[in-house]
């Protein structure tokens, strides 16, 4: 019997640069910076004192403001996307299919803000001041969990916590449920707000960002030899996946087909990749292999802005590519939006999914002197391009070694 | 100065999320405004920090409707 295939029918963001998916990709292919100063809180003491923050962003317009009250803020993220994503999808939700439509969606590192906020009540006012809405409204499966109550959705409901992979896998786990045949939808992503103190605060001390501060819209430059860091990005994405038979009983509007998912373990250093990118090759190699593709057309990158990542991954492609890089576009959009940590392979997922929609590859902004490492690569610098675009590899790499790949396919 | 009953009312609307014209004295917080386990007990600390005052947890159990809160806090302070 052949394999159960996977479509993407319905998609939803939270962004830097825009509260819907038309507002970030429209950013995205104009080459928009979210990167800005941080006001929510004082960041003079820090190290780094901007982040690619989301703006804007009205909770009452997705949920009663009693029930935002409860809810960090990536859950609020996250709740957005995914009720964008279900309305995008046209899905009817009904007493006979609810037990069939699930839930893949996680965080890399949760309500840390609340965690924050929660110790210092406990610190000044003691222990009886803590909210009842603490626990509830800081764990991370918590987006899969409301989102879920809010539609009925009855089928598997899961969070994966992979860090900066987190999405990735949300997603092509959530396609493996639909290929076993556990779901025949599974509403899948991530979701982060970690631009808070400690977040900022903990990545700044593992000299992860960028300290670029007199210019944080040219901080996030993946692949250029002046790159510094990563730029902290928070928001949301979720993407309605389907069982091809049954989004087209229903006539649904498919996006791609999700043909492919790998992943692999780094087994190295907790927070470093190996030089030659071996994990993240191994990653790639399986995403392409369960696709039953030796190339792919575009390739929307990790590309954090790091100085080891982002040569690792570079040579990864060559490694699994070999002289097919030529005909390749790379690109990074976390030059645009930073990075979301465990939302990004989410939102990533869907840049991809809209670059075979539209036929366009999205750029790398800030890219004025490439590293030579990368040369010979169309790393898409500064601007768009229109090009034939039939298949996406999507890459995601976390600390911990935890790497995954997707593979999206024009249907 | 607002009445005991004006300050219960206004923080029984705000943590229900509620229209303070709805909360009425026989209302109940669970069958008439909505509330669920966990609401009532942060009402209950939403009164403790208004009163400046403690409810041992016995006593919130029995603080099931909007004058039962007002004749808790009538009775116990002041």
């Amino acid at each position: 019997m052949s394999r159960r295939r996977v479509v993407v029918t319905g998609l939803g963001l939270v962004s830097p640069l825009g509260n819907s998916v038309a507002d970030s990709w429209q950013g995205i292919l104009q080459g928009k910076s979210g990167a800005a100063p941080i006001t929510a809180f004082d960041a003079s003491g820090f190290s780094t004192t901007f982040a690619a923050t989301v703006k804007d962003f009205d909770p009452s317009q997705f949920m009663p403001l009693k029930e935002a009250r409860k809810m960090d803020p990536f859950i609020r993220y996250g709740l957005a996307a995914g009720i964008q994503a279900m309305e995008d999808s046209g899905l009817e939700v009904t007493d006979a299919n609810a037990p069939r439509i699930g839930c893949s969606i996680g965080s890399g590192i949760g309500g840390v803000g609340s965690i924050e906020d929660t110790k210092i009540t406990l610190v000044e006012k003691g222990a009886r001041r803590i909210s009842p809405f603490f626990v509830p409204g800081a764990i991370i499966n918590m987006v899969a969990g409301n989102l879920s109550i809010k539609y009925g959705l009855r089928g598997p409901n899961i969070a994966a916590t992979t860090a900066c992979t987190t999405g990735t896998h949300s997603i092509g786990l959530g396609a493996r449920l639909i290929q076993y045949g556990d779901a025949d939808v599974m509403v899948c992503g991530g979701a982060e707000m970690a631009t808070t103190p400690v977040g900022l605060g903990g990545f700044a001390a593992a000299r992860a960002l960028s300290t670029r501060n007199d210019d944080p819209q040219a901080a996030s430059r993946p692949w250029d030899r002046d790159r510094d860091g990563f730029v902290l990005g928070e928001g949301a994405g979720v993407l309605v996946l389907e069982e091809y038979e049954h989004a087209k009983a229903r006539g649904a509007k498919i996006y791609a087909e999700l043909s492919g998912f790998g992943m692999s373990g780094d087994a190295h250093h907790m927070t470093s990749p190996p030089e030659d990118g071996a994990g993240a090759a191994l990653s790639m190699r399986n995403a392409l292999n369960d696709a039953k593709l030796e190339a792919v057309d575009y390739i929307n990158a990790h590309g954090t802005s790091t100085p080891l990542g982002d040569k690792a991954e570079c040579l990864a492609v060559r490694s699994v590519f070999g002289s097919h890089v030529e005909n390749l576009a790379v690109s990074s959009t976390k030059s645009m939006i930073g990075h979301l940590l465990g939302a990004a392979g989410a939102v990533e997922a869907i840049f991809s999914v809209l670059a075979i929609r539209d036929q366009v590859a999205p750029p790398t902004i800030n890219l004025e002197n490439p590293d030579e490492v990368c040369e010979g690569v169309n790393l898409v610098p500064h601007t768009a391009q229109e090009r034939r675009i039939d298949s996406v590899l999507s890459n995601s790499f976390g600390f911990g070694g935890t790497n995954g790949s997707l593979v999206f396919q024009k249907i | 100065m607002s009445s005991i009953e004006e300050r219960v009312k206004k923080i029984v609307a705000e943590q229900l999320g509620v229209k303070e014209e709805d909360v009425k004295p026989e209302a109940s917080f669970v069958e008439d405004l909505g509330a669920d386990s966990l609401d009532t007990v942060e009402l209950v600390m939403a009164l403790e920090e208004e009163f400046e005052t403690e409810i041992p947890d016995e006593e919130a159990e029995k603080i099931t409707t909007v004058q039962l809160a007002i004749d808790y806090i009538n009775n116990n302070l002041a």
